[in-house]
């Protein structure tokens, strides 16, 4: 009954992912990101944490290859632990926006009628909010912790998966095995989202890896303005705020911890491309 | 279009009201007392009494949410819990300055974004192809601050082309205006020359493809002229809504554009607020954002009207 | 009196896989002013291809004309560079296509449409374009005309597009019109309207009609000679008359014997049994003989296009049929 599980679509889909070379590229700095981030403990020189007083603001050199903070913490270490905080902010606030807005969206779609103009009418009002604005409001408000940042990003996620959602359904209800779900008589329960849910996975998923991007640079924004994880915790726009503060001194420190964020960044935008292209061939990129 | 006008007017009210009473509920949602959160742990009852008094926390919600809306409307904001100042002076103060790196930065993501889309559609998988993915790639990837910092470091740094720190400068001197304006509007433009460029190409492609491209070919219209009139005027509507959809993002990130370019405007305005806890302030922010966005969406409804005629008279 | 349209060998190749394979071959024809000639066949057998060909808009890259000669009005445009060719189409050629719906471009209004091109080739000023605009809306029976021209395509149903998309085929006065199922999206009544409008336009003009379809129907009614193609060979060709009488090519005869009739019981139609081969498996020889129930050993070459020998002008592609006729 669903379409999405027959063999030779996902083949294709296959086919068509190994054969991009950008996909391939983002996978594999994607991959080294999650191995910084599971190895943290092992890869890092240094504990990140630990004060250097007589090496601060130091530019790089054989014991501290990118340097030191004005604490004198190693920026390499620090950058590493930073991948921990990042993926792991973006990792599950995506996946609870994803859940919570494929839920409503579904709801939303499935049921149409005065439900579906309350709920879309607010998300659309949700939606108009610019995004990062809203992420800084909801932690200033609710406070600043690792938290309340994940829900604040999560907050701030849910708006697109419940438009995509129900759009979705939306096209999903007018084809017929909905109908035949009701026609055997499974409950609207069963039909949403045993049925009607799988068959928009695959939308959701190639959303899910461009917000995932949206995700991190929101979390690191955030973490530069100063809303970010609470210190000491090494996050990657703590570090690039650290060398914004002694641009003139040590502009290195800003720079390295960039380059961190901009490598993710591309390796995702690449991956939910390639995803995207690959789910869908006609769509032009 | 009168008509349509109106009725994009009478359609943008309820969106107002609903941005507004989000706002509220946004404010409304802090855990605990805001009173205490504001002054801290060291607050005396008295003090505490005092502010929630001052605040309007004392009444019930639905009196607040009432007042709230009256005061909105009429144009009071309040005055800041800080400088005791009216919100509304301040905000007035550096609203042209976010309102002239918005609009530079739109206007940079046009004038490089869309002739960048175009070329690419014209050479698939050739050279322009490339460099437009690689320019929309990068300007996906990198968040404001990051670009900005960068930017920094080498323009104004290195090479001492640009202000390191963009202060206001008076009108008198458009010259020196002009030039604390430009780094700060090319990141932030970057993101829309990316935006744009993507839909630019992508629209063309659909364009040139389609049924009356051919008639036009099959007219013997020269190349040009159908790129441009046939295929492109097309893809103005596509240009539109991503206009209107991203001019949020842009507003979004001008907050962090100005922090990196210690440049006045609504940005430094609320990192100020949220670093001395000036809920009034925060809420008059808020409350000029979603004046902001419902004027974008009105813009956004009329150039419709200009560039799709379908749009006019159904 | 040259011809308006001649075609002498053209062969259009197509880009498959990174493979060139001739999706039209070898088609020559000529087509008089003030005469009909319909181009017959099912869909993908070419018609189409060959029609866009001889207007030059083959997508680059993807297709291209191997061989033959194009002379549209007295100038051969096969071989002319791109901007050669855009003096020729829209002035002494015309096209109009299939789908009235989406060829006409909605952000611009009709009466600019039907205009730019007298603007292109003619170098009326916008003012002269916008009178005569409005003339030859009149022409194709447009009413209210002259308020009309500033409407956008979408005020406009099906078929009142269609007459502006003959408006501005005919704006230069070309000799050859191409009308790819020009009725094709239209329904029934007003199939009819546009038909009998595209025959008096060239009656009154001297127009030569290279009529597509695949409407026999159509082609009865308003065509004087036609032309069956099929797997991008030209299969049969010849006056309409003598070949709705005795139909020589066996894929001809299937055509006709698929074709709803007032004088046959429905029950009595037969589909063609099988499919048209893709491009990349068609058969060496006849290409209609995996479908052929008249098919014989010779049919392993490829048949010549043969005259009958009791009329020279009737033409077929089949070295059984052509046997039994002489």
């Amino acid at each position: 009954m669903s379409a999405t599980a027959s063999p030779a679509r996902r083949n294709a889909f296959f086919g068509r992912a190994t054969r991009s070379p950008a996909l391939m590229i983002g996978v594999i700095l994607v991959a080294i990101c999650i191995v910084m981030a599971l190895f943290a403990p092992w890869l890092a020189p240094y504990d990140p944490d630990e004060q250097d007083v007589i090496n601060k603001l130091a530019g790089p050199s054989r014991e501290h290859w990118l340097g030191t903070d004005s604490f004198g913490r190693d920026t390499l270490s620090r950058i590493i632990w930073g991948a921990r905080v990042s993926l792991f902010v973006g990792f599950v606030a995506t996946l609870a926006g994803v859940v919570v807005g494929a839920a409503v969206g579904v709801v939303s779609g499935y049921f149409g009628g005065w439900v579906d103009r309350v709920i879309s009418g607010a998300n659309d009002v949700l939606m108009s909010f610019p995004q990062i604005i809203m992420g800084i409001i909801l932690v200033a408000v609710l406070g600043p912790s690792l938290f309340n940042l994940i829900l604040a990003i999560a907050i701030t996620a849910v708006p697109a998966f419940v438009r995509i959602a129900r759009g979705s359904t939306l096209a999903m209800k007018e084809r017929d095995f909905v109908d035949a779900c009701r026609a055997l008589g499974f409950s609207n329960m069963r039909t949403m989202f045993a049925h009607v849910a799988p068959n928009i996975m695959d939308e959701l998923v190639v959303m899910a890896s461009l917000w995932l991007a949206t995700a991190i640079r929101t979390e690191a924004t955030l973490s530069f303005i100063g809303l970010g994880a609470p210190p000491p915790t090494a996050t990657w726009g703590g570090i690039v705020r650290e060398g914004f503060d002694n641009l003139l001194d040590a502009p290195l420190l800003s720079i390295f911890p960039s380059i961190a964020i901009l490598l993710v960044m591309i390796g995702l935008n690449l991956v939910g491309d390639g995803l995207r292209d690959a789910t869908d061939p006609r769509a032009p990129t | 279009m009168i008509a349509y006008l109106a009725k994009r007017l009478l359609l943008a009210a309820p969106t107002l009201l609903a941005v507004l009473t989000l706002v509220f509920v946004l404010v409304r949602i802090v855990p605990g007392d805001p009173a205490f959160v504001i002054l801290g742990d060291q607050a005396t009852p008295q003090a505490l009494a005092e502010l929630r008094g001052r605040l309007g926390l004392d009444q019930p919600l639905w009196r607040q949410y009432a007042a709230f809306m009256s005061d909105v409307l009429t144009g009071d904001f309040g005055r800041s819990l800080v400088t005791n100042r009216p919100v509304m002076t301040d905000v007035l103060a550096v609203l042209p300055y976010t309102i002239e790196l918005t609009i530079a930065s739109l206007i940079i993501g046009v004038v490089f974004g869309v002739p960048l889309g175009v070329w690419a559609a014209r050479s698939r998988d050739g050279f322009a192809d490339w460099v437009a993915r690689i320019v929309s790639l990068a300007g996906l990837s990198f968040p404001a601050f990051v670009s900005g910092i960068m930017m920094l470091i080498a323009f104004a740094i290195h090479f001492r082309w640009f202000p390191v720190i963009s202060k206001g400068v008076p009108l008198t001197d458009p010259v020196e205006r002009l030039r604390s304006l430009a780094l700060p509007a090319l990141n932030l433009g970057l993101i829309m020359v990316a935006y744009l460029t993507r839909v630019t190409r992508s629209g063309m492609l659909k364009a040139m493809s389609e049924d009356y491209v051919r008639t036009a070919r099959a007219k013997g219209m020269p190349t040009t002229i159908v790129i441009w009139r046939h295929g492109f005027r097309n893809v103005l509507i596509p240009i539109v809504t991503v206009i209107g959809l991203y001019l949020g993002v842009l507003i979004g990130n001008s907050v962090l554009t100005e922090i990196v370019f210690n440049r006045p405007g609504l940005g430094k305005l609320i990192i100020g607020a949220l670093e001395k806890r000036d809920y009034t302030m925060l809420q008059g922010l808020m409350v000029i954002y979603a004046f902001i966005i419902v004027v974008v969406n009105l813009l956004t409804d009329l150039a419709y009207g200009l560039v799709d005629p379908r749009v006019k008279t159904t | 009196m040259s011809a308006a349209l001649s075609v002498e060998g053209l062969t259009t190749s197509l880009r498959i896989d990174g493979v060139w394979r001739d999706a039209v071959r070898d088609v020559s024809f000529e087509l008089a002013r003030g005469e009909t000639l319909a181009l017959v066949g099912e869909s993908g057998c070419g018609k189409s291809l060959t029609a866009m060909t001889v207007m030059g808009l083959l997508p680059a890259g993807v297709g291209r004309l191997s061989a033959g000669r194009i002379v549209i009005d007295g100038v051969e445009t096969s071989g002319l560079a791109e901007a050669q060719l855009e003096k020729v189409r829209g002035d002494a050629i015309g096209m109009i296509f299939q789908e009235p719906m989406t060829s006409l471009n909605p952000v611009l209004t009709v009466g600019f449409q039907i205009a730019e091109s007298l603007i292109q080739h003619r170098g009326l000023s916008r003012r002269q374009a916008r009178e005569r605009a409005r003339e030859l809306m009149e022409l194709v029976r447009i009413p209210a005309a002259a308020q009309r021209l500033d409407s956008y395509p979408h005020q406009f149903s099906g078929g009142m597009r269609q007459r502006v998309m003959i408006a501005l085929a005919i704006a230069c006065e070309p000799k050859v019109l191409i009308a790819d199922e020009p009725t094709t999206a239209l329904d029934v009544t007003v199939q009819a309207q546009v038909l009998d409008l595209l025959g008096s336009l060239q009656r009154d003009k001297g127009l030569g009609v290279l009529l597509i379809t695949h409407n026999l129907g159509v082609v009865a009614t308003n065509a004087q000679r036609v032309m069956v193609m099929y797997g991008g060979d030209v299969v049969e060709s010849g006056e309409v008359g003598a070949f709705f009488a005795n139909p020589r090519h066996p894929y001809s005869r299937a055509l006709l014997a698929a074709m709803p009739r007032v004088d046959r019981p429905t029950a009595d139609l037969s589909p063609i049994p099988g499919q048209v081969p893709t491009l990349a498996d068609m058969p060496e020889g006849c290409r209609f003989q995996s479908r052929c129930p008249l098919r014989e050993e010779a049919c392993a070459r490829r048949p010549p296009l043969t005259p009958l020998r009791d009329d020279p002008r009737h033409l077929t592609r089949c070295v059984v049929t052509a046997r039994e006729a002489s």
